[in-house]
C-alpha cells in the first residue's frame, strides 16, 4: 500500500548537508543508514485514521531565515506567543533554519546549562548529545518517518540541565517556520540529569494555507533519578502543513515528566506523546487540549508505559472539533508485568460542534500485573441544545453562548495546565480558531 | 404608559406533535403581577418554555406579542434583550463557565456593545444582589449551577432576574423544592422588583407561595386553556378547596393532559 517509496533526497545531498553544518562523523552515519532504512519501513499506521496518501515527501528541505535583532519590534507572526512586557529570560527563536535569537540567563549558564540549538550542540556537546539521541526514547528504525526523521534532521534545540541544577524561570523556544515551503525535520532532545528540574515551553508557528510542507519532528525528554520536567507546547502549523510529531519521554527513579500540550494544528496531523516509566515511583502527567477545523484529519495518541514499581501516569484530553474536521483521540496505559502498585489513569473528551465534525475517543488499558489499579473515562458528544437555550435565555447570542461552553469544556484542562506561559498562549490560539 | 405588555392570543403549542396549550389567551402589563395555578400536567410550564423559545416547543397558532412586537419571530436570545425573562424550573449546568462570568455576559449582553458594565460595577452590583438574597459569595467563581443544590439554583434564577431587570419575567415554579426560609428570601427578591415598570407571571402549584408574593391576578389552568381567573382570592379558596369545584363548574372531566390525548 505505500504509494511512494522513493525519497526526495539522496545520499549526496545528506552529506553534503552535514558537511557544511561541520557535524561530527557518528552524525553523518546516523543520517546515512536511516536514509537506508527509510526506503524499506513502511509508514507508522495510527489506530483508525489512513495516512498512505498524506504528504510526507514534497517540500524544500533547507532555507535560511534573517536575526531578529530587537524583542521590542517582534515580527507580528510571533506576537502572539510572547509578552512584550514580560519577556523571558531564556529565549530561543529558530526561524526557518537559522538561530534568530538566542539568549540563556548568565546564571544557568554559569551552572552547566545547555539551551542551544541542534547544530551548535552537535559540534559543542556531540558527546552528549550522542548519549541520548535516538537510543533510550525514539528509534531510527520504528518506521518510514522516524527514519526519514533521522536522515534529514534540519533544526531543534538541545537543553542539558546538570545534576540538582533546579531551574525557575521556564526556557522557551518558538520554531517559526517562515517560508511556505519549508519543511520542519526538527529534533528536540532535553536531558534534566539526577535531582536537577526544568520548565521547556515550544512552539511551533506556520502561515502556509495553500503552500504544502511537511513537519516530522521528534522530541525525546530524558528525566533521571529525581528529575523534574514540565513540558509545555503549544504547535500551530497552518493548514498546508502534514505534521507528524512524536514526543516521547523516558523517566527514571522518582522522576517526574509532566507535559502540557495545545495541538492547535490546522492541517493534517499525527500526534504522539508516549512516557515510559522505567524508574520506579515515576510518574507522568500529560494533559492535551486540542482544536480541529476546516477539513483536516488528526490522530491523536497519549499513551503512558509503566515498567517501574509504583509508578503513576495519568491522561487528560479535551478535543473540540468543528466545520469538517476529524480526530482520533487514543488513550493508551500500558502497565507491564513487574509494575506493581502502579495506577493508569486516563480521560478522553471530545465536543463537536457541527454536523460534519467527527470525533472518537479510544480509551485504551493493557495490564499485565495484578496488583495495581487503573481507569479510564471517555465521552463524545455535541453541544447540548438545552445548554444553549439557557444561556440565550439571558441574552447571550448563539454565537457567544457557544464560545461560553467551549470554553468551559476546554477549562478544566487550561485551567490545570502546569505552565502560566502555556495557559495564556492557549487560550488566546483557541480564542482565535474557534470563534 | 408605564411598562411593557405581553400579549398572549389563541396560542396553540404542540410538543413532539401533541397538543398542549389549546388556546391560551392572557395579557401581562407593567406593574401587574399573575399568578397561574392549576394541577400537574395541563400546560402551566409549557406557556412558560414556549414565551421564551424552548427548542421543542412548537407554536402551531396564535400569537405573542410584546408592545406589538411578534416575539414568536424573535431567537430565544433576542426575546431576552426585548426585555422578557424565564426563571426556570431546571435550569441547565454548565461546566467550566463560572456564574459570574455568565452574569456578565447576560448583563452585558442585556445592555448592547458600547455600554458594557465596568468590571467594578459589576462585582458592586453583583455582591448587593448576593447579600439580599443570601447567597454565599463563593458560588460567583462555582460553574453554573454545577452541584447547585436544588434551593442554590432557584436562587440563582432569581439573582440573575434581580441583575437582569427585565420588563416582563416568568417565574416556572420559582417555590418548588424550597423550605420556608429560602422561600422567603425569593419572595423578598421578587417584591422587590414590583414598580409599574415590572410585570410578572408567577407559575405555581401552591397556593403558600402567594401568601409571600401577593398577586393582583390569578388565573387557573386546565386541560391546555385558561379557565378561571379572579384576584388573590381565588387562589385561596383554590387553596381550602382544592380543584374540584372548578371542574365541576366548568363541567370538566379528566384535566390531565395525558388522559385527554
Amino acid at each position: 500500500m505505500t504509494v511512494e517509496t522513493k525519497l526526495p533526497y539522496n545520499k549526496e545531498y545528506i552529506e553534503q548537508f552535514s558537511k557544511e553544518r561541520n557535524e561530527p562523523q557518528w552524525m553523518l552515519d546516523l543520517r546515512l543508514q536511516a536514509l537506508n532504512k527509510a526506503e524499506d519501513l513502511e509508514l507508522p499506521k495510527p489506530d483508525k485514521t489512513k495516512i498512505g496518501k498524506w504528504n510526507f515527501t514534497e517540500f524544500k528541505h533547507t532555507a535560511k531565515g534573517e536575526e531578529i535583532t530587537s524583542l521590542q519590534d517582534l515580527p507580528v507572526e510571533l506576537q502572539e506567543y510572547l509578552d512584550e512586557n514580560n519577556l523571558p529570560e531564556n529565549l530561543l527563536i529558530q526561524r526557518n533554519h537559522s538561530v534568530a535569537h538566542s539568549t540563556l540567563s548568565k546564571e544557568l549558564e554559569d551552572k552547566g546549562v545547555i539551551f542551544t540549538d541542534i547544530f551548535t550542540a552537535l559540534q559543542q556537546h556531540g558527546d552528549l548529545v550522542q548519549r541520548y539521541y535516538m537510543k533510550d526514547a525514539v528509534s531510527v528504525d520504528e518506521h518510514r518517518l522516524t527514519a526519514m526523521h533521522a536522515a534529514l534532521m534540519n533544526g531543534g534545540v538541545f537543553v542539558y540541565i546538570p545534576k540538582n541544577v533546579v531551574v525557575e524561570a521556564p526556557l522557551q523556544a518558538i520554531f517559526w517556520q517562515e517560508d511556505p515551503e519549508l519543511s520542519m525535520f526538527n529534533h528536540v532532545l532535553v536531558v534534566a540529569e539526577q535531582g536537577s528540574s526544568v520548565t521547556y515551553v515550544e512552539n511551533y508557528i506556520s502561515h502556509n494555507e495553500n503552500e504544502s510542507t511537511v513537519a516530522n519532528i521528534v522530541t525525546e525528554v530524558i528525566a533521571q533519578d529525581n528529575a523534574k520536567v514540565s513540558f509545555g507546547a503549544v504547535d500551530n502549523f497552518a493548514a498546508g502543513t502534514t505534521a507528524y510529531n512524536n514526543r516521547r519521554g523516558v523517566a527514571y527513579r522518582d522522576a517526574t515528566i509532566e507535559w502540557a500540550l495545545g495541538q492547535m494544528n490546522d492541517g493534517n496531523t499525527v500526534s504522539e506523546n508516549i512516557t515510559h516509566l522505567v524508574g520506579e515511583n515515576s510518574l507522568s502527567n500529560a494533559k492535551t487540549v486540542s482544536v480541529g477545523r476546516g477539513k483536516q484529519t488528526q490522530n491523536f495518541t497519549a499513551k503512558i508505559v509503566h515498567f517501574g514499581k509504583n509508578s503513576e501516569g495519568y491522561i487528560l484530553q479535551h478535543g473540540v472539533m468543528k466545520e469538517g474536521a476529524t480526530s482520533i483521540f487514543n488513550g493508551i496505559g500500558k502497565i507491564e508485568h513487574g509494575a506493581s502498585k502502579s495506577n493508569a489513569e486516563q480521560e478522553s473528551r471530545v465536543l463537536m460542534l457541527s454536523e460534519k465534525a467527527r470525533g472518537d475517543a479510544n480509551p485504551i488499558l493493557l495490564i499485565d500485573e495484578d496488583d495495581v489499579t487503573a481507569g479510564h473515562a471517555a465521552s463524545v458528544g455535541r453541544v447540548d441544545p438545552l445548554q444553549l437555550y439557557y444561556l440565550m435565555s439571558r441574552g447571550i447570542t448563539q454565537e457567544e453562548a457557544e464560545r461560553l461552553i467551549i470554553h468551559g469544556f476546554l477549562a478544566p484542562v487550561v485551567n490545570q495546565l502546569p505552565i502560566e506561559a502555556v495557559k495564556n498562549q492557549l487560550t488566546q490560539v483557541i480564542e482565535r480558531k474557534v470563534y | 404608559m408605564a411598562g411593557s405588555t405581553l400579549e398572549i392570543k389563541n396560542l396553540h403549542v404542540s410538543i413532539e406533535d401533541k397538543e398542549i396549550l389549546k388556546g391560551v389567551d392572557l395579557t401581562i402589563k407593567g406593574g401587574e403581577f399573575h399568578a397561574i395555578m392549576g394541577p400537574n400536567g395541563t400546560g402551566k410550564s409549557t406557556l412558560a418554555s414556549a414565551i421564551m423559545g424552548h427548542p421543542k416547543y412548537e407554536v402551531t397558532e396564535g400569537s405573542i406579542l410584546l408592545d406589538g412586537e411578534d416575539v414568536l419571530e424573535m431567537e430565544v436570545d433576542e426575546r431576552a434583550r426585548a426585555g422578557l425573562f424565564l426563571a426556570m424550573q431546571y435550569p441547565s449546568e454548565i461546566s467550566g463557565v463560572t456564574t459570574s462570568d455568565f452574569l456578565r455576559s447576560s448583563m452585558n449582553a442585556r445592555r448592547g456593545e458600547g455600554n458594557e458594565i465596568s468590571l467594578m460595577n459589576f462585582i458592586k452590583e453583583m455582591d448587593n444582589v448576593l447579600d439580599y438574597l443570601e447567597i454565599d459569595k463563593n458560588m460567583a467563581q462555582r460553574y453554573l449551577n454545577e452541584g447547585f443544590s436544588g434551593g442554590e439554583k432557584k436562587r440563582n434564577e432569581i439573582l440573575q432576574l434581580m441583575l437582569l431587570k427585565p420588563e416582563i419575567a416568568i417565574l416556572d415554579e420559582i417555590d418548588s423544592g424550597l423550605d420556608i426560609d429560602a422561600l422567603k428570601i425569593v419572595s423578598k427578591g421578587i417584591n422587590k422588583l414590583r414598580d409599574e415598570n415590572f410585570g410578572c407571571l408567577i407559575i405555581t402549584h401552591y397556593q403558600r407561595l402567594l401568601n409571600y408574593i401577593t398577586p393582583d391576578f390569578v388565573h387557573v389552568m386546565m386541560q391546555g386553556r385558561v379557565v378561571k381567573s379572579g384576584g388573590p382570592e381565588l387562589a385561596k379558596r383554590l387553596e381550602s378547596e382544592g380543584y374540584e369545584w372548578i371542574k365541576e363548574e366548568l363541567g370538566i372531566e379528566d384535566h390531565t393532559v395525558e388522559q385527554n390525548a
